[in-house]
């Protein structure tokens, strides 16, 4: 068992562009404090590993298994509340510590999840896309309906802080967002020695009837999708309400859900670093450009409009494709200026 | 209280109709989900607001400038984002998608988010079983109705009507019989714009105008086309009329019910995809089918 688990992880790094900028960007990530202190970046690079967890998370729901997810946001709000509720306490139950409400959340994440896959696993295609579109509707409803529990508009403020440090909530949101991609990586990696779900999830995407006729109950996959998907996009939901102090219904707009899905497509779909480029892209810079504010949804729409019209693969994978090439005979990855593999040194073009 | 829900429910039902039928007529012929379709409806309105309030002009100038106008921007959507990615059903989802923010972002910085109204065609009203019945009402239920059958006979009875048929059923076969498909296709988004134009119109005088305000029929249209059935234009019809009746009925009867309209029709929609996935009147293509 270990033996296998450290075979998977043999493999070049250095000889790899994509992923040697990956790590030189994980490592960039832990060193940023000691560059800058200043609360409003580190607050913007928070939000951006949170939402980089809740992109990859629709990207393994929706990506890896072809069921297109329009109500991502639903995991993501009941997570905040949830937790919201365990950690206000009040008028149901007593007040639960941090460290509880966010796994807490989680797994009420994960329920939700497997409930919403239950009419899932009937439809395909727009039909699918209209029935997880209503969930988190339906949820925003009760919520308005329920103002003594919800608190309605204005949310449940006031719940615990991650931490009392700012530097201390960067640690553990950019941590927390490593482990989390490294988990969901690994489980679509088709390559992986080490679980077999990764080709699985292809092998479903790319034809359901062929997979199901392969002996492979794609039933038990889906569920597992929305559940692991889910339980992601909760920490997520979580983190956010914590690092917010607030729970309020925003976290289950129908935006957030639409954003999670341009987020990934614009970096790249079926790619769980697609979702990381799209989101450490789109976010700060929507973020930046707050100082003309009325514009900025504009800016944001008119970027995805362009790059579903001429990058429709998303720009992870296109730059990507510019500067890895595959050898033809081993089928090893190299970089592109290459003239022979560095293997077999088989003349590349 | 019976003869206000029935009034309610006819009028509320009427502009669904309206927008129903564009959306299941662009999915019936393209097969794609056009997500902007209800931002026509809001650019429609606020024409209104523009050339009614602010410029003075008559009421029926300004009608048909909007309704012009926004089908020629419904064309120009078609043209420039939709034709080019047309087989791409996830694609054409997120570009609509991304052209409703587009035209909701535009209108932000052109309007601002105030609330406004634009002022009614004609005033007055009528007594009908007792109940107060205001002209403009009556207005948005005859015109809506006119138009419907326009439509419908526009769909039946002529040579456009059968070929856009054809087309729906099955679009390599129309294709092969000489019908020109990417001419309907354009004709069709056409179709759709001006009927959300239409129901814009008719209506922006009895709510209130802002930019967010092509969200709330955005998801009922989505219930309701579901509920008659994915691309049938009977089944549009039909579906918003019982959607608008259960919404109306859940205003009327709960406290809590304008929080909770929007939720029971969607609970409806799901229930119908679960129990019914064609919908009531839809049509099961063998390829979308699990």
């Amino acid at each position: 068992m270990l033996s296998r688990f450290f075979k998977d992880f043999q493999g070049d790094v250095v000889a790899i562009p994509g992923r040697l900028i990956a790590l030189i960007f994980f490592v960039l990530l832990f060193l940023i404090p000691t560059f800058t202190q200043q609360p409003y970046i580190l607050r913007m690079l928070i939000f951006t590993n949170m939402f980089v967890i809740f992109a990859v998370s629709w990207d393994f729901v929706s990506g890896y298994t072809g069921q297109l997810n329009f109500g991502h946001a639903l995991f993501f709000g009941v997570a905040a509340y949830a937790s919201a509720m365990l950690n206000r306490g009040a008028p149901l139950g007593p007040h639960w510590p941090i460290w509880a409400t966010i796994p807490i959340g989680a797994l009420a994440a994960v329920v939700a999840g497997v409930a919403m896959c239950l009419p899932a696993l009937r439809l395909r295609g727009p039909y699918l896309a209209l029935v997880t579109l209503a969930f988190p509707l339906i949820l925003l409803g009760v919520i308005f309906a329920n103002t003594q529990f919800t608190g309605g508009e204005l949310g449940i403020s006031g719940i615990d802080r991650i931490s009392d440090s700012r530097i201390t909530d960067y640690y553990i949101s950019v941590v927390v967002m490593l482990v989390s991609i490294f988990i969901m990586w690994k489980l679509t990696d088709a390559q992986s020695g080490l679980v077999r779900t990764g080709i699985i999830l292809h092998a479903i995407r790319e034809d359901e009837i062929a997979a199901r006729a392969s002996g492979i109950n794609t039933i038990r996959y889906k569920l597992f999708a929305f559940a692991v998907g889910g339980f992601f996009a909760g920490i997520a939901g979580a983190m956010y309400a914590h690092f917010l102090r607030i729970a309020g219904p925003s976290s289950l707009d129908l935006t957030l859900s639409f954003q999670a899905i341009i987020w990934t497509v614009f970096g790249g779909i079926v790619s769980i670093y697609g979702a990381v480029v799209g989101v450490y892209i789109l976010y700060p810079l929507t973020e930046s450009l707050r100082f003309i504010s009325q514009f900025r949804m504009l800016i944001f729409a008119g970027i995805v409009i362009l790059i579903l019209l001429f990058m429709p693969e998303g720009i992870a994978v296109w730059i990507r494709d510019k500067i890895e090439r595959q050898c033809p005979r081993c089928k090893l990855t190299n970089v592109s200026w290459r003239h022979t593999c560095r293997a077999c040194s088989t003349d590349l073009y | 209280m019976i003869e206000g829900i029935i009034v309610q429910t006819l009028v509320k039902g009427s502009v669904y109709a309206l927008l129903a039928l564009g959306f299941a007529l662009i999915f019936g012929v393209a097969r794609v989900l056009q997500l902007s379709h209800t931002a026509f409806y809001m650019l429609a309105a606020f024409g209104i607001y523009t050339f009614a309030d602010l410029l003075g002009l008559s009421p029926v100038v300004s009608i048909i400038l909007s309704i012009v106008i926004t089908t020629g921007l419904g064309l120009l959507v078609y043209k420039l984002f939709i034709d080019r990615v047309r087989e791409h059903h996830v694609t054409v989802m997120l570009i609509t998608l991304a052209v409703a923010m587009v035209f909701q972002e535009l209108m932000f910085i052109f309007f601002t988010g105030q609330y406004r109204s634009a002022p009614a065609f004609v005033t007055g009203y009528w007594e009908i079983l007792g109940v107060k019945v205001a002209f403009q009402n009556m207005l948005v239920f005859v015109g809506a109705g006119v138009v419907l059958l326009i439509t419908w006979a526009l769909l039946s009875k002529t040579r456009l009507g059968i070929a856009i048929r054809a087309t729906a059923q099955d679009t390599e076969i129309a294709n092969l019989m000489g019908i020109n498909v990417s001419m309907i296709l354009f004709t069709v988004m056409g179709i759709a714009a001006a009927l959300a134009a239409v129901a814009g119109v008719l209506v922006a005088p009895t709510l209130i105008l802002e930019p967010r305000m092509l969200w709330p029929p955005f998801v009922m249209v989505m219930a309701m086309i579901t509920l008659g059935g994915l691309g049938s234009v009977k089944g549009a019809v039909v579906g918003a009329f019982i959607l608008a009746l259960v919404e109306v009925l859940v205003v009327f009867l709960l406290p809590t019910g304008a929080f909770l309209k929007g939720a029971f029709a969607l609970v409806v929609m799901v229930i119908v995809l679960i129990v019914r996935p064609e919908g009531l009147f839809g049509v099961v293509f063998e390829e979308e089918r699990l």
